[in-house]
């Protein structure tokens, strides 16, 4: 029907990291996991995940030890708030700052 | 099949025609009929859809513009308030390019409160990018739907179909109810480019910066400002479109023709009228009558497709002529007519420019009387003639209980 002649031009993409720009400077709080607490980390078997899956920017990694990249994480503490286990605080970024 | 119904029934019939599969709305006067006539089709097994009952307009087309990305054909009809409190995700839908329909049953806009017509409600939305087109009869709500389908899948572009409330939606007439096999003959089944799947999941309308930035393969993504672009020039290549769009359902369903502006008795007129939906209809009694009383040569030009605005169409009709009339049902607050002023632009560049007067006429519902579009028309006639007494400001049309000023100076 020569659709392909239009709307050639939107902002629709291949989703992944660093999709919207550099995200990680939008962050006031950081997710920081607590591995004793979390699930495929204590069990060493692939399960849960459910932060992988909810994070909005697909930014952790599907690991027995979940990883954050904190270059594109920004802050919305979404994970924090879906891991079953507790597992994630948000922490300040001051708290990281160097004196 | 001919039957004799009611213009929201023929809505919904289209509708059902056109076999959309998710429909979402809330009923607002007078859309109500259409969007029950729906709801009681797919729950009577008439029509395989689903019905999705939603808490407002704003959710009503959040639910379509879900479904579209999701790669199933999707309608929802409004009509004023209806209208202006889905307005964020009007505009939404036409930047993200989604082939949504919507029928426009049009009514004025509160406050005051009215539930009576004008076209105040869908004008207001002319800027958003959405294709909006003016229909006047029955058979025009039931063939132009169809044809909006077609036309919004073409160009990824949402069509807004608009019609007079109770002139049209609450009237019976009679109308030809084309059939199944042939609708399936001319809408093939909905096909979306970007439509999103578990296999290739996509981030749609993430945000955009000013400039051009890398997407995360490296390459350049397109910006903002470019795809606005985009859009506003692929909805004027739209027209072509709608022409042989209509062209095609000429062929299946043997009626149609002028789909983008009708004119009525132009050939020798001096005058025309331009005016949108019933108003139009109206009009061609009234000049049939001028002609024969008076022998004043007049013809009337319905705009059909409003946006994107048929520049050259009205161009072509126009120029030369002695005057033009604009009669319309809306204005910009503070300024004239939005007709008025969109076909002045027009005919700017013309080197025969016609003089051209506006009406603003039968705002909430005030009766429209033939006697009036009469007596006005050869006012207007007249006065064009003499090039005497014309003014720029908009005159308005039976005022009741206040004296129109600023048009009389
Ligand atoms: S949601 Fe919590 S428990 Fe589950 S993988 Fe993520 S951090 Fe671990
Ligand atoms: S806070 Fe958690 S959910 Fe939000 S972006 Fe960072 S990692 Fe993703």
């Amino acid at each position: 029907m020569g659709q392909d002649l239009f709307a050639i031009m939107t902002s629709n993409a291949e989703g992944g990291e660093g999709d919207a720009g550099n995200t990680g400077s939008w962050r006031v709080e950081r997710p920081v996991i607590n591995m004793a607490l979390c699930t495929p980390a204590k069990k060493q078997k692939a399960s849960c995940h459910l932060c992988w899956l909810y994070c909005p920017d697909g930014v952790i990694s599907k690991d027995l030890e979940p990883e954050i990249i904190m270059e594109y994480c920004k802050g919305c503490g979404i994970c924090a708030e879906e891991c079953p286990t507790n597992a994630i605080e948000m922490v300040a970024e001051s708290e990281f700052v160097e004196e | 099949m001919n039957v004799i119904d009611s213009g929201n029934v023929a809505a919904a019939t289209a509708v059902k025609l056109a076999k959309a599969d998710v429909i979402a709305a809330y009923p607002i006067t007078p859309q109500t009929p259409l969007t029950e006539k729906l709801s009681q089709m797919i729950d009577e097994g008439e029509m395989d859809a689903e019905y999705v009952a939603v808490e407002s307009e704003h959710s009503a087309l959040a639910v379509c513009i879900g479904a579209a990305s999701a790669g199933v054909r999707a309608f929802t009809a409004t009509s004023a308030n209806g209208l202006l409190y889905m307005s964020e995700q009007v505009h939404w839908a036409a930047g993200a390019r989604l082939p949504l329909v919507m029928c426009v049953v049009n009514r004025g806009v509160g406050a005051p409160w009215t539930v009576w017509n004008d076209h105040q409600d869908s004008i207001s939305q002319r800027d958003a990018g959405w294709i909006q087109i003016y229909v006047k009869d029955h058979q025009e709500i039931m063939d132009t739907t169809i044809k909006a389908f077609r036309l919004a899948e073409e160009v990824s572009i949402p069509v807004m179909v608009c019609y007079d409330g109770y002139y049209l939606s609450h009237t019976y007439m009679p109308y030809d109810v084309p059939e199944q096999e042939k609708v399936d003959q001319f809408l093939p089944p909905y096909h979306y480019k970007h439509t999103l799947t578990p296999e290739a999941p996509e981030n749609l309308n993430s945000v955009t910066m000013p400039d051009t930035r890398k997407d995360i393969r490296g390459d350049a993504a397109p910006c903002y400002m470019d795809i606005r672009y985009n859009l506003h020039d692929e909805m004027i290549q739209s027209i072509e479109k709608f022409e042989a769009i209509d062209s095609a359902f000429q062929e299946i369903f043997e009626r149609g023709g002028n789909p983008v502006v009708t004119p009525y008795r132009m050939d020798d007129a001096e005058h025309v009228v331009v005016a949108m939906g019933t108003l139009a209809n109206q009009f061609k009694v009234v000049i049939d009558r001028i002609r024969e009383e008076s022998g004043i040569k007049v013809g009337v030009l319905a705009i059909n497709l409003y946006r994107p605005f048929p520049i050259d169409y009205i161009i072509k009709a126009l120029e030369g002529r002695k005057g033009v009339v604009v009669y319309e049902k809306a204005l910009s607050y503070g300024n004239q007519g939005a007709l008025f002023g969109d076909v002045k632009s027009a005919l700017y560049p013309c080197e025969k420019r016609p003089v051209i007067q506006n009406h603003i006429i039968g705002l909430g519902g005030r009766e429209i009387k033939t006697d009036t579009l009469y007596e006005t028309l050869i006012a207007s006639c007249r006065k064009a003639d003499e090039n005497s007494g014309i003014t720029d400001t908009p005159n308005w049309v039976g005022l009741q209980t206040v004296e129109p000023t600023a048009a009389e100076r």
